[in-house]
This record gives C-alpha cells, sequence and structure tokens, in this order.
C-alpha cells in the first residue's frame, strides 16, 4: 500500500482524472466514453514514441531524431503508396520498422562504435532526416488524393470498439511491457541505466545494448511515421515539427529519470496521455489553443521537480555498521 | 650505461613543440574546414566574392554566434541551456509589448536584455537551487517562455519598431562593417579573456572536469553555474534586440530552431558536450563555418531545409573524423 502511494504512476492517473473531472463539471461531455476514447486514440502515437524514448532514455541516452525519423519514413511510405498503389499496406508497414530501425541503427553505430554523445549524434541525424524527406519529395506534399484507400482506411479500421490506431498503440505497450520485464534485453536497458560499471561486470556490452535501445526507438519511430501519415492524410516535411522535444516531455512527466535506469511503460502512457488530455481538454474548456505549449512546458518543470525529490531519497545504506562508525 | 629500468612515470624532455600541437589542433581544422568552403564557395557561384555579399553572410551567424559564445561555457561546465530560442522569442514579444506602451529604443533595449537575464536566473535557479537536471529544466522552460509569448501574442505580431531601434540590427559601423558583427568581435573577444585567462575561467573547466573536486578546491560550483545560466540568458536578450531590430517585427515562432543550431556551433567549434574542454576561438570559428554554408548554399538556391543536411553531417563528419582517425592509427600501432 505505502509502494502503491508513492508509485507516481498512481499520482499521475490521479493528475488525468482531476483534470477530466474539473473539465467534465462544466462540460459533461467531456468524459462521455467516445469522447475519452478518441483521446486515446489521438495520443496513440505520442504513446509509442514515448516508449521507444524511454528505451534510449534508461540506458543514459537521449534520443532526438525521433520526430525526423517519422517525418522521414512517414515521407517514404507515402511516396511509395503513391508510386505503387497495388504493394499491400501491410507490407507498407512493415517497411516503415524496417527504414525506421535503419535510421535508428545508423544513430546506434556512432554511438556504439565511435563513442560519440548520443546528444550529438541525434541533434545530427535530427535535421538529416527531415532534410531528407524534402530531398525525397522535392519539398511537395503528398495528399490524400495520391494515397491509396487502403493505405488511409487501415488504421481507422473498427475492433472491438476501437479503432486500429488504438490497437497499435496498445500492442506495442505490450511488446515493450514484456521486453523490459520479462527479457534479459530489457533488463540490460535498466541495468546499464543504473550503473553501467556494474552492467559491465554482469557481462552487458553496453554500447551494443545502447545500440539496440536506438534501434528500437527508430522502429517505433518508422512505425509512427507510418500511421501520422494516414491518421493525418498528408505527408509533408514537416510532419512532427517540434515532437522530438514533446516525446521527452512525456517521458519526464511520466517518471522517466534523464539520468538513466528510471522508467515503466505505464509511466510513459501515461506521461502522454497527460499531455493529451490537457491538450484536448483547452479548446473544450474555451481557452485558447495558444496556451498549450505553456502549460505543458510548466507541466514538464513540475514533473522533473517530482522526478528529483522522488530520486533523492533512493540512497540505501547498506552496511549497518558504517552508519554506526559514521 | 645507466640503469635501464623503466619507471612507470617517465617525465618528458620537452613539452610537444608548441607549433605541432597548434598545427594539428582541432582550431586548425576548422581553419581548414572554413578555407576550404570559401574557395567552394567563390568557385560555386560568381556573386559570393563581393563585400556587400560577404557582409550579408555575417548576418547569417552573429546573432547565433553571440548566443553560442555563453552557450560554450555553460556546456563546458557540463550543463545545457536549451530554451535559449524561446528566451529569444519571450524577450521580443515583451519588447513589442513595451513599444505597444510607447516605450522609446533606450526601454525596448533595456526590456530585452532584461527579459533574457531574467529568464537565465529562472533556469540557474532551477538547476542549481533546485539541483534539476539542466536539459530536462531548459526543455520545460523552452516551451514556458515561448509558451508565454503565444499567450500574449497568439497569432498576432507586433511591428513599428523605431528608425533608431532598427539600427541596431541593420545598421553599419563604417562602410560594410555592420554592428552586429562588430558587437560578435567584441564579445568573442571578452570571452576570450574570460574563459582562457581569467580565474573564473579556470574554474569554469574545473567544474566540467570534476564538479565535486573542484568544490573541494573551494569553487563555488553552484554560483559559477548560475552566472553562467544568467550570461546565456543575457546574450539570448542581446540576440532578441539585435533579430527583433532586423527582421523588424515580432511573432512567438521568432527564432525557432535556433537552440540546436547553437548547440551544433558549439559542439563542432570542438567544445565537449560531456565538458571540461573547448575554446572560444574554436567556437568562433565554427560560427563562421555554418555561416559560410548556410549562406553560400543559399546563393545555390538550395532550399533552407536541405541546407540543414549539410549542417547536420557537417557536426556528425567533423566529431566522428578525428574518432576514426585515432581508432584506424591504434590499429597499425
Amino acid at each position: 500500500m505505502n509502494r502503491l502511494l508513492k508509485s507516481r504512476e498512481l499520482w499521475l492517473a490521479l493528475a488525468i482524472l482531476a483534470v477530466i473531472v474539473l473539465v467534465t463539471l462544466r462540460f459533461p461531455r467531456f468524459s462521455q466514453p467516445a469522447n475519452l476514447l478518441t483521446i486515446f486514440n489521438d495520443t496513440s502515437i505520442l504513446m509509442m514514441l514515448a516508449l521507444g524514448q524511454m528505451a534510449v532514455i534508461l540506458t543514459r541516452s537521449i534520443d532526438l531524431s525521433m520526430a525526423s525519423n517519422l517525418a522521414l519514413t512517414g515521407m517514404i511510405v507515402a511516396l511509395t503508396n503513391a508510386a505503387f498503389p497495388f504493394v499491400p499496406v501491410p507490407l507498407l508497414i512493415a517497411g516503415c520498422v524496417v527504414v525506421g530501425a535503419a535510421l535508428g541503427a545508423f544513430n546506434g553505430v556512432l554511438v556504439w562504435k565511435l563513442n560519440i554523445p548520443p546528444i550529438v549524434v541525434t541533434l545530427g541525424t535530427l535535421t538529416i532526416f527531415r532534410g531528407l524527406a524534402f530531398v525525397a519529395s522535392g519539398g511537395t506534399w503528398v495528399n490524400a488524393s495520391q494515397m491509396s484507400a487502403d493505405f488511409i482506411q487501415l488504421q481507422r479500421g473498427m475492433f472491438l470498439g476501437l479503432p486500429i490506431l488504438s490497437w497499435f498503440a496498445i500492442v506495442v505497450a505490450l511488446l515493450v511491457y514484456v521486453l523490459m520485464t520479462r527479457t534479459p534485453w530489457g533488463r540490460a536497458f535498466y541495468a546499464i541505466g543504473v550503473n553501467p560499471v556494474a552492467a559491465v561486470y554482469t557481462g552487458i556490452d553496453v554500447g551494443r545494448t545502447k545500440f539496440l535501445a536506438f534501434v528500437l526507438s527508430g522502429a517505433l519511430s518508422g512505425l509512427a511515421g507510418y500511421l501520422y501519415v494516414s491518421k493525418y492524410v498528408i505527408a509533408s516535411t514537416e510532419s512532427a515539427g517540434g515532437y522530438e522535444l514533446t516525446v521527452v516531455a512525456a517521458c519526464v512527466i511520466g517518471g522517466v529519470s534523464i539520468a538513466g535506469g528510471i522508467g515503466t511503460v505505464g509511466g510513459a502512457i501515461l506521461g502522454a496521455l497527460f499531455l493529451g488530455v490537457v491538450n484536448n481538454a483547452l479548446p473544450v474548456i474555451g481557452v485558447s489553443p495558444f496556451w498549450q505549449m505553456a502549460i505543458s512546458g510548466a507541466a514538464i518543470l513540475l514533473a522533473v521537480v517530482l522526478n528529483a525529490s522522488s530520486e533523492r531519497s533512493k540512497g540505501r545504506i547498506i552496511l549497518k555498521k558504517a552508519e554506526v562508525a559514521a | 650505461m645507466s640503469d635501464t629500468t623503466v619507471t612507470a612515470r617517465q617525465l618528458p624532455d620537452r613539452l610537444d613543440n608548441p607549433l605541432k600541437s597548434a598545427v594539428l589542433s582541432w582550431e586548425s581544422l576548422l581553419v581548414l574546414v572554413a578555407l576550404g568552403i570559401f574557395l567552394a564557395n567563390s568557385f560555386a557561384s560568381p556573386y559570393f566574392l563581393n563585400a556587400w555579399s560577404l557582409s550579408d553572410l555575417t548576418f547569417n551567424f552573429t546573432e547565433k554566434g553571440l548566443i553560442a559564445l555563453a552557450m560554450a561555457l555553460v556546456i563546458i561546465t557540463g550543463e545545457i541551456d536549451l530554451s535559449v530560442a524561446s528566451i529569444i522569442a519571450l524577450a521580443s514579444t515583451l519588447m513589442g509589448l513595451a513599444l505597444q506602451y510607447g516605450a522609446d529604443t533606450p526601454t525596448l533595449v533595456a526590456v530585452g536584455v532584461g527579459v533574457g537575464v531574467l529568464c537565465g536566473a529562472f533556469n540557474g535557479f532551477l538547476v542549481t537551487g533546485l539541483k534539476l537536471p539542466s536539459i530536462v529544466v531548459t526543455i520545460g522552460t523552452m516551451s514556458l517562455f515561448r509558451g508565454v509569448a503565444f499567450i500574449i501574442l497568439g497569432d498576432q505580431s507586433f511591428k513599428g519598431y523605431p528608425k533608431e531601434f532598427s539600427w541596431f540590427g541593420q545598421g553599419y559601423v563604417g562602410w560594410v562593417i555592420s554592428f552586429e558583427l562588430v558587437l560578435f568581435l567584441v564579445a568573442a573577444v571578452i570571452f576570450y579573456v574570460l574563459l582562457h585567462r581569467t580565474v573564473f575561467g579556470r574554474q569554469v573547466f574545473a567544474i566540467g572536469n570534476n564538479a565535486t573536486a573542484a568544490r573541494f578546491s573551494g569553487v563555488r560550483v553552484d554560483r559559477i553555474k548560475f552566472v553562467l545560466f544568467c550570461l546565456t540568458g543575457l546574450m539570448s536578450g542581446i540576440a532578441a534586440v539585435l533579430l527583433t531590430a532586423r527582421l523588424g517585427s515580432t511573432r512567438p515562432s521568432i527564432a525557432e530552431g535556433f537552440e540546436l543550431d547553437v548547440v551544433t556551433m558549439v559542439v563542432l567549434g570542438g567544445v565537449s558536450i560531456l565538458g571540461g574542454a573547448g575554446s572560444i576561438i574554436g567556437v568562433v570559428l565554427a560560427a563562421l563555418i555554418i555561416g559560410l554554408v548556410t549562406f553560400g548554399l543559399g546563393l545555390l538556391n538550395v532550399p533552407g531545409i536541405v541546407m540543414t543536411i549539410f549542417t547536420g553531417s557537417l557536426l556528425i563528419v567533423v566529431i566522428a573524423l578525428p574518432i576514426l582517425w585515432k581508432m584506424w592509427k591504434e590499429r597499425r600501432a
């Protein structure tokens, strides 16, 4: 019970609930299931990106190139679809994941083999990937009329009352959850985040593990690339502009420690949902959408203050004798 | 012959030849890169080698370069400030607001610079007072500062800055030498002295190499970091004055993406993103290189977004090459 009270996920869930309740008091229709499901669906892409970012941040790295990766793979898949409408969409989605993973692997290799700090690498690829999206499209947009019906409709299909897009997020969340908690891979992410030196002594290859985290975040960015393009039915160079930091924000709000080693799948999802709910609530209560940015900024600062105070109490005295002696 | 047992620690007979180490330094690599790009530009476009073209070129990096000077110090201490572009947006917006209340030019400048310092102090307080990681804090204030600018301005813009005010961004001190360029060069000299010739500068390096050791040797780590965040805010405020004066209008989206360009300049300039190493000369050269690349590509009608491929690749290649070179040498040895 004590642990539950201290859990970040619980408080975040309560905060989200509080926002929903407050808005509902004025606008009862806000909390109708249909609207809540729409919010969930609208936040799905951010959730998947946040999960990828979390894996990277756990290893004491950061991936600033996710949004650009999304824009590039989104553009590539949209162009492919426009040029070869007969290629089945599931194949295109698989292609997106592969392309995204390859872009992530590029980041990962530079971090792993050349030891360049991740923030420098992804700062570079952030501009490179988005620039390539422009080159690939020649600066034009791919719009609805050029996309095949399947391409647009696949993620809008309903299954058990939820759009396929939401199912994508749910399945990805489950897979990442299993990966993080039930596989050596996932545990290695945490291990090198908590203590890289100790991780080496337990036989974990730190560089390789970071590489895998970047491949994961790349693959999820690639998947998000297709979903983003087909959701908004447009592929442009500016797809998901500014998202690179929103994704980091979702993680931080979700309690993922930027210092590495701390973070949960539930936290990252709730962090993304919090941003989604707030952004959805603002227009409803008549606050200008121009407030959105300042509010998410304030939320990040509040979250990081809370993160810091919960992380600081982590220290534990292992040797009782030493304590007495001191 | 004397005993040949070699002790583990040998003092070299002489230090590395200073000339040799200067030739092999990061700065000389940057000079070569800059010269190469300069030559390539001269061949690629007939409009490049012209006093006014070269003068226009400087506007490509002066504002960002001013911030990069202060950012270099912040990064050397192992911190980072991603909110600089948003500080520009907020400072510019509040200048515009002051203008609506009939502020004159000196007041406008004071507002811009003052807002910059206050924003920097806010970052500094969060990082040193509350002991929060600067990368997250400044991602937060990045949204917050620009967010406030959006709240004030929405989709509107402020225009109608007085003529004397425009001089800061459009004026020339003499012939083709702009005020912005002079200010940048003066600031570069000041920052050079501050970082490389003062106790304060040595303390900045000490913090970056080992903050705990620095603290135990009596360096007031938190105070210095706080001052550096204020300094970065100050430079962002000054950049806001220049940019607003140059553009003649304020939108909340002003200077969007500047933060990454500034960090690119600093890292390209040889400042270690892990802290503890770097030089102002390198940062100035890197600012020049970025200016040369973007201006040269602009003359060739390359769209801005494609230019970012070049700057991004430049960043990675320039950092990766020495590492690859070292790995190759080690493999041969």
